[in-house]
């Protein structure tokens, strides 16, 4: 087995079980904190996959923008220090969360599985960058107006944000 | 690094999709509830690109179009800008939620106006 080969299973490896810490760490701060961990193994996939800027986007934008934002909503809505979460779950939620995610499970691994993927024979590695080429495929070719209404999607979302979050002025 | 298949991927990304709608139906906390969107977010991110990556493109590709692996990677730019967005826009009602119920339960939150 290749080097390369054991450091893609271990990041696969980091990004399920952080992932399982997510959904079962009754600390939301211990869980936004794994979030993290997810988020930058997902990164070390996406460079395995040759998409170096989306790795770089992804670091970015999640781990220095999203995570950030949420621990901000962390601190915010929370009264106290450490803040436990998972308060009352009835057992008929978490058992009917673990029937649904399980069968899902199922599903996508019997679809992933038992399709007939029509694959590349022969997947080639190159070493160059692909910001180049991004670039022209969304400032040259057919990507140019969905990144326009991308642009105008987070300018509305940023109006809303505020709007939505603004206290009322006292009369 | 020629053993690392599609289905590799796929089995990674499956596996977080389901731990995200595991955590959007069982916790009690708004914002676990958007970190597991966000899991489920990465893992169709990861599709998108394994399968750029690995699925053999149409034939009739027309010359000087943009490659199917360079498509691919800009979907999942778009979700990503998209999610950013998301998260601020969650986060806004978030906040604005616990001003009025001082708490951020999806449980306790059930009066509406009128």
């Amino acid at each position: 087995m290749e080097v390369s080969e054991l450091v893609f299973y271990l990041f696969a490896l980091l990004t399920v079980v952080s992932a399982l810490a997510v959904v079962t760490l009754p600390n939301v701060v211990h869980a936004a904190f794994s979030l993290m961990v997810t988020l930058f193994s997902v990164a070390g996939l996406y460079v395995f996959l040759q998409a170096d800027f989306l790795a770089a986007t992804q670091v970015i934008v999640y781990v220095g923008g999203i995570l950030v934002l949420i621990l901000f909503g962390v601190l915010m809505t929370s009264s106290k220090l450490v803040m436990q979460v998972n308060i009352e779950v009835s057992k008929w939620q978490m058992f009917g969360g673990i029937v649904v995610s399980s069968a899902l499970l199922v599903v996508l691994l019997l679809l992933t599985f038992e399709t007939p993927w029509n694959v590349l024979s022969e997947v080639v590695d190159s070493s160059d960058s692909t910001v180049e080429q991004i670039g022209i495929a969304i400032l040259q070719k057919k990507f140019l107006l969905p990144f326009e209404v991308a642009s105008i999607i987070l300018l509305i979302a940023l109006i809303g944000a505020v709007f939505i979050s603004r206290t009322e002025e006292q009369e | 690094m020629a053993n690392i298949t599609l289905e590799h991927y796929l089995l990674i990304s499956s596996i977080l999709f389901t731990l995200g709608v595991f955590a959007v139906l069982t916790r009690r906390n708004a914002i676990t509830i958007l970190m597991g969107i966000e899991l489920m977010l990465n893992s169709c991110n990861i599709n998108f690109i394994a399968f750029s990556r690995f699925i053999k493109p149409p034939t009739t590709v027309v010359a000087g179009e943009v490659s199917l692996a360079i498509e691919g990677q800009i979907m999942a730019l778009f979700v990503i800008v998209l999610a950013a967005a998301e998260a601020a826009v969650f986060l806004a009602i978030i906040l604005s939620i616990y001003r009025e119920f001082n708490s951020i339960s999806p449980n306790e939150v059930n009066t509406l106006k009128g």
